[in-house]
């Protein structure tokens, strides 16, 4: 019930009346170990609006990454049901979502012998495109594009330049649902700001929906929604301007407190 | 020339037209068109069993083109080559060999190409080897590399291998003055039930002599791939040889680095990994659109530029 009316709430502030981009519709996920089986994803539900930037936060294992590869199709769910634009693809492969427009911008970038920056944006974009246009895309993560659109994407790049240039993909790709898992990871204090900007403007130019999962308050600042993940389960989910002074204010951030009020 | 000789030539050589400067086509076991400059030489040996290419002291910024081309099946060569290289000369060398071969019998050509760096030379040496045809006969290449290199002498050789080539066994040895170095890096990439072998072998012999050998390869389906290198160090100098392997499908891959140091300040590092694609990389560029083949192929060819 909760659910449905956070979903009223925002649908009477933003002006749109679309479909929704996204649901999840009790997406479990259990991995079996040596110790038995655990659930990681219990009996989530989510409804992602068309043009809605959505926050995901909670504490470290708590399932959020699981959840934004659930989503991707790089983990399938152990029931469940997920649908983009109102089509079930629960069971498509990781291509085929890519297709449809969901991007996704690993908690950790991939490295590549031989691949460079250039060939992966233009991978990204799916077409060829100049060097200065490519470069574009670099510039918006503060990168100098021409120390960086001839590197090769290996160890010889820093954590942070591998972040940011993983986050200009997700920008080449202008997808209509970019999920990013903590952008801020690695990224230094400096660049945080510049960081935070990216997501701003992308809010503003993007016609799509964003999910992204943070730990950053600056970055929960600028989400329409705001959603709590623990345990695997969304304890808490609202507006940004209701959820968030909760979170702050709680001295146990995401923890018991929500876990025990929903016990 | 016909229609085959000519998709040979671009295949190993880039070539479509005629290329400036100096240059040696041989087809089917003969040369067939030579071109020499003011300034670089090219002189059959008297045996015909190759060529003498003199590139004279202070030459600048020529290259010289020697493209092999074989489509007769069952045509079997040994070639012999001298590359003499004057006294701060600075040339570009593309080599290569093309072998269509459409018919039952084996088609051979081993190539070996020595070269000798007078003080202070430079050489950019290229080397692409090609097969095509879709007979039973083999395509076999074994070529063989000998380099001396005099003091601050310095050469680069890039030799590529990426199809149609059934047998390979390939050879480079060199000896390297004071101040000398060889950069060297293989790309190679075999499949269907290929072999190749490669082996280096470098002394360095000067004080300040200095060596890079990369190789970088992929082994497909039932391909099989020895690589061996051995650095000696006999003054102080600097050896690094790599060896990075992509294994796929049936395939088999041994690397075999050794160095040696005889003197204590020889600084030698080798390398060397084989492993599959990571799981990681097909799933990141999947999540960029690509599907599973399209990812695999293009991890591999970034490997192998």
């Amino acid at each position: 019930m909760i659910f449905r009316a956070v979903q009223f709430t925002i649908r009477l502030y933003r002006p749109f009346y679309g479909g929704n981009m996204l649901e999840l519709k009790n997406i479990s996920f259990e991995v079996s170990g040596d110790s038995g089986s655990k659930e990681i994803l219990q009996q989530i539900n989510l409804l992602l609006p068309d043009d809605c930037f959505i926050a995901v936060t909670g504490p470290n294992g708590g399932g959020k990454s699981t959840l934004a590869k659930m989503i991707a199709g790089i983990e399938q769910p152990t029931s469940g049901q997920i649908l983009l634009n109102g089509e079930d693809i629960t069971h498509m492969e990781i291509t085929e979502r890519a297709q449809k427009g969901i991007s996704f911008a690993f908690q950790q970038p991939v490295r590549f012998k031989g691949i460079t920056v250039l060939d992966l944006i233009r991978i990204s974009v799916g077409h060829d495109l100049t060097v200065s246009q490519a470069c574009e895309y670099l510039s918006e993560v503060g990168l100098c594009a021409r120390d960086y659109i001839h590197r090769e994407v290996n160890g010889s790049l820093s954590g942070g330049e591998l972040k940011r240039i993983e986050i200009a993909t997700s920008l080449a790709r202008s997808a209509p649902l970019s999920i990013f898992d903590e952008p801020e990871a690695g990224i230094d204090l400096w660049s945080f700001q510049n960081l935070v900007q990216v997501f701003e403007n992308m809010k503003c130019k993007l016609h799509g929906s964003i999910l992204i999962i943070s730990h950053q308050e600056r970055i929960l600042n600028i989400a329409d929604v705001v959603l709590v993940v623990v345990d695997g389960r969304i304890v808490r989910q609202g507006e940004r301007d209701e959820v968030l002074p909760e979170l702050l204010n709680s001295s146990d951030v995401g923890g018991c407190r929500f876990y025990q009020e929903r016990k | 020339m016909d229609l085959i000789q000519k998709k040979l030539l671009e295949a190993v050589a880039g070539l479509h037209e005629i290329p400036t400067g100096a240059f040696n086509i041989r087809s089917n076991g003969k040369s067939v068109e030579r071109r020499t400059t003011e300034h670089i030489d090219i002189l059959s040996k008297e045996d015909g069993s190759g060529i003498d290419i003199r590139v004279k002291p202070e030459v600048r910024g020529e290259s010289v083109h020697i493209p092999v081309i074989i489509s007769q099946s069952g045509l079997s060569e040994a070639v012999y080559n001298n590359f003499y290289i004057g006294e701060n000369a600075d040339v570009t060398i593309i080599a290569g060999c093309g072998i269509h071969n459409g018919g039952t019998k084996a088609s051979q050509h081993d190539g070996i190409h020595r070269f000798f760096l007078a003080p202070g030379a430079r050489v950019r040496y290229i080397e692409k080897h090609y097969g095509s045809g879709d007979g039973m006969g083999k395509r076999i290449m074994n070529p063989q590399t000998i380099v001396h290199i005099a003091e601050n002498g310095y050469m680069e050789m890039e030799t590529v291998q990426i199809k149609g080539v059934d047998s390979t066994e390939r050879l480079t040895t060199a000896d390297l003055d004071a101040g000398a170095t060889l950069v060297v890096t293989e790309r190679l990439l075999t499949h269907g039930c290929q072999s190749a072998k490669s082996t280096f072998e470098v002394a360095l012999n000067g004080e300040g002599a200095g060596t890079h050998i990369i190789s970088r390869s992929v082994a497909k389906e039932h391909s099989k791939q020895l690589f061996i290198s051995r650095v000696n160090g006999n003054a102080p100098c600097s050896g690094h040889t790599e060896c990075d392997a992509i294994i796929m499908d049936e395939a088999s891959v041994r690397a075999v680095p050794e160095i040696a140091a005889n003197c204590t300040d020889a600084a030698l590092i080798h390398e060397a990994a084989i492993g599959k694609i990571a799981g990681e990389q097909i799933v990141k560029l999947m999540s960029l659109g690509l599907t599973e083949q399209q990812a695999e192929e293009q991890i591999i060819s970034g490997f192998l530029k």
